[in-house]
């Protein structure tokens, strides 16, 4: 599925400074019944957004309307656990083009990168940075500049680099997906699997 | 260079390699089960393409399927459909499905190696992150999101980049009443849940040359709690022994071809990898978790660690034990438990429920425990019954379910209600992972059985000196 072109985001963040994040709590089991992708981001971090009676849990960041934005930012180890392209899908269908996070698991960054989701790594040090700014002012706005790969706090003007492959920036800003690359090399492959022992 | 296991695996595999970019990777065979396609086979519809290789495909219904009645329709109409849906798309794109009431159906990583789709030297992928099980036989084996489903449906490949590798070796002898699981759990404990991130892990040394291949199985499975991508073995006599003759793997000819391929899969004594940890079996003890992530265990005689002992985490690992509702530097053995659950693609094969019967054997079920025993497929289920292990477990006071992940992931109705305590043999400990507000104690099939028996967390070492294993 293609999806919409990343070049510059300027946001505001919503922070999640809690480590190892699964993507249980990203979308819990229950709620991967759906056989369409659509109504993810309902339920979005369900059982810490909610309470067993569907009442908002009022302390929950989500909850608390001075934070909203694109970007959501989370400890180390972000989006560990299974791999269910579900979790990616509720981030985004949520509202949240970029997650930033001083480290991401394998699976969910991969996914991310799939469907649109620009996972930015940053130093430990970068991300207690961008915490204290959210925290001193909610409204405050990163820059997440995909072609100079960088992440900058525009009240600070504090700035980091952040990696990625070009092959992925190239789809990310151009909003192809790997499925229209693998067709077009198709017959490379079927000539591969006639190679195959079994 | 002199290649690793890993290398020799991976290299073979890549079709085109993409400068700065990921490797456009084989695949093998690929598992598919009703809970992370529907979407992949949607994509087909809209490009109008079809599944390139049925027959490198396999489908399982396993996720989100009842454990009781399974001859019944299933209640749950969100169930149902999803499970309707896996069956006509099979149907339409000509892929064997293997549903309810099929007798090769169960946990899609059971059953894969058990038909023999699992084989020494192949790529295999599955949307299900604990398809690093199959690494046990020398196969890179990893889970995949929806749209790399998508991709190995049309294209039979996916866009990798290679991991970086890592090798564990654990020489020496495992003592008394040490499971795979508790080796699996302590490498974990001492990596944490992201240590191997980024990695392709090869297991080696002595512990798992002498492990059986359904212990290779539980080790491997658990490498993504690790945050490694996937885990595998070098095959040996053991893996050969093991998929001769099995329905799906190679015969006559091929066969011969196979192994004369797989005879060359090792790590050549002088490669390297990118990082390399050894430990000392000596120094494993029976594992449990007290927390929130698999990383959080620690042998079963040891206290929950003091916040202050870690590197750092500290609000993250406070909040983590206020859902468990447990302290800092208190015991874990003698906390009173709800509910047990042997079963799942960890601990949900023959061995698991030998294991778990040799325990409450002679013993009863204790009165305030509930407990969910899941055979991981309808061949484990055979296998109990014919070994006798479905009576020991009757006269202690067991009821045997039908196959699925169930509690592991409670999808289904098989969940632990809030604030119970299930002391489990699957994989994840997460918040809610086996149901809203329960609270998860991973262990091996030995500790849960004398959990089972006792109604508190137990040492098995103390019931198995009575008996003879």
């Amino acid at each position: 599925m293609a999806y919409d072109k990343f070049n510059i985001l300027k946001s505001s963040a919503v922070p999640l400074p809690i480590e190892n994040v699964d993507t249980d709590q990203i979308i819990p089991a229950r709620f991967l019944k759906a056989t369409e992708r659509k109504g993810f981001g309902d339920n979005l971090f369900r059982d810490w957004r909610y309470n067993s009676d569907n009442t908002p849990k009022e302390q929950f960041v989500l909850n608390n309307p001075i934070y909203s934005g694109k970007i959501l930012v989370g400890g180390k180890n972000f989006g560990s656990g299974s791999s269910r392209e579900h979790a990616a899908w509720a981030v985004y269908d949520y509202g949240f083009r970029c997650v930033v996070s001083s480290f991401f698991a394998d699976i969910f960054r991969g996914n991310c990168l799939n469907i649109g989701v620009l996972p930015v790594q940053v130093s430990p040090e970068f991300l207690d940075k961008i915490f204290t700014a959210i925290e001193a002012d909610p409204n405050t706005e990163l820059e997440v500049n995909l072609p100079e790969e960088t992440i900058t706090i525009l009240v600070t003007g504090e700035k980091e680099k952040f990696g990625i492959n070009e092959y992925k920036k190239d789809n990310m800003t151009n909003g192809f997906d790997d499925i229209d690359y693998l067709l077009n090399v198709k017959e490379d492959i079927k000539t591969f699997a006639e190679s195959r022992p079994f | 260079m002199s290649n690793t296991l890993f290398d020799k695996v991976w290299d073979s595999h890549v079709v085109k390699k993409i400068e700065n970019g990921p490797d456009v990777f084989f695949i093998d065979r690929h598992l598919v089960h009703e809970v992370t396609s529907p979407v992949a086979f949607l994509g087909l519809k809209n490009r109008n393409i079809p599944v390139l290789y049925p027959e490198r495909t396999f489908a399982t219904a396993d996720h989100n399927t009842p454990t009781i009645n399974q001859h019944l329709p299933v209640a749950d109409p969100l169930s149902a459909n999803q499970l309707d849906a896996l069956e006509k798309n099979s149907a339409e794109h000509g892929i064997p499905y293997w549903g309810l009431g099929h007798e090769k159906n169960g946990i899609v990583h059971v059953i894969g190696p058990e038909n023999g789709i699992t084989l020494p030297g192949a790529t295999i992928v599955c949307g299900d992150s604990h398809t690093s099980t199959h690494g046990a036989f020398g196969a890179i084996a990893f889970g995949i999101g929806t749209s790399e489903v998508e991709m190995v449906l049309s294209t039979q490949c996916i866009m990798q980049p290679k991991p970086k590798s890592m090798r564990i070796n654990i020489n020496g002898n495992l003592n008394f009443a040490v499971t795979p699981k508790d080796v699996a759990l302590y490498i974990i404990s001492k990596l944490t849940t992201s240590g191997a991130t980024g990695y392709f892990v090869e297991y080696a040394g002595d512990v798992f040359k002498n492990m059986s291949m359904e212990g290779r199985m539980t080790v491997c499975n658990l490498s993504i709690e690790m945050g490694a991508r996937g885990g595998m073995i070098a095959p040996d006599e053991k893996t050969f022994e093991y998929v001769k003759g099995r329905e799906f793997a190679p015969k006559g000819q091929a066969w011969d071809k196979a192994m004369t391929y797989w005879e060359t899969l090792y790590t050549e004594n002088d490669a390297t990898f990118d990082k390399e940890l050894t430990f000392d079996a000596a120094d494993i003890e029976p594992m449990i978790t007290y927390g929130t992530n698999p990383g959080m265990g620690t042998g079963i005689s040891n206290g929950i660690p003091m916040a202050e002992s870690l590197d750092g985490g500290v609000a993250t690992y406070k909040k983590s034990l206020a859902y468990m509702d447990f302290n800092e530097g208190e015991d874990i053995k003698g906390k009173q438990i709800d509910f047990v659950f042997l079963g799942s693609c960890t601990n949900g094969r023959i061995e698991d429920f030998r294991a778990f019967a040799s325990i409450v054997k002679g013993r009863k079920k204790a009165a305030n425990v509930t407990a969910w025993l899941v055979p991981g497929s309808h061949r484990v289920e055979d296998a109990i019954k014919e070994e006798g292990i479905l009576d020991v477990l009757q006269e202690a006071g067991f009821e045997l379910r039908e196959p699925g992940c169930s509690a592991c992931l409670a999808m289904n109705d098989d969940k632990i209600p809030a604030g119970k305590y299930a002391v489990s043999t699957s994989n994840r400990n997460f918040e809610g992972r086996q149901g809203p507000g329960s609270r998860t104690l991973l262990a091996s099939p030995l500790v849960a059985a004398a959990a089972a028996v006792t109604g508190k967390v137990t040492d098995p070492r103390e019931l198995m000196e009575l008996q003879s294993v």
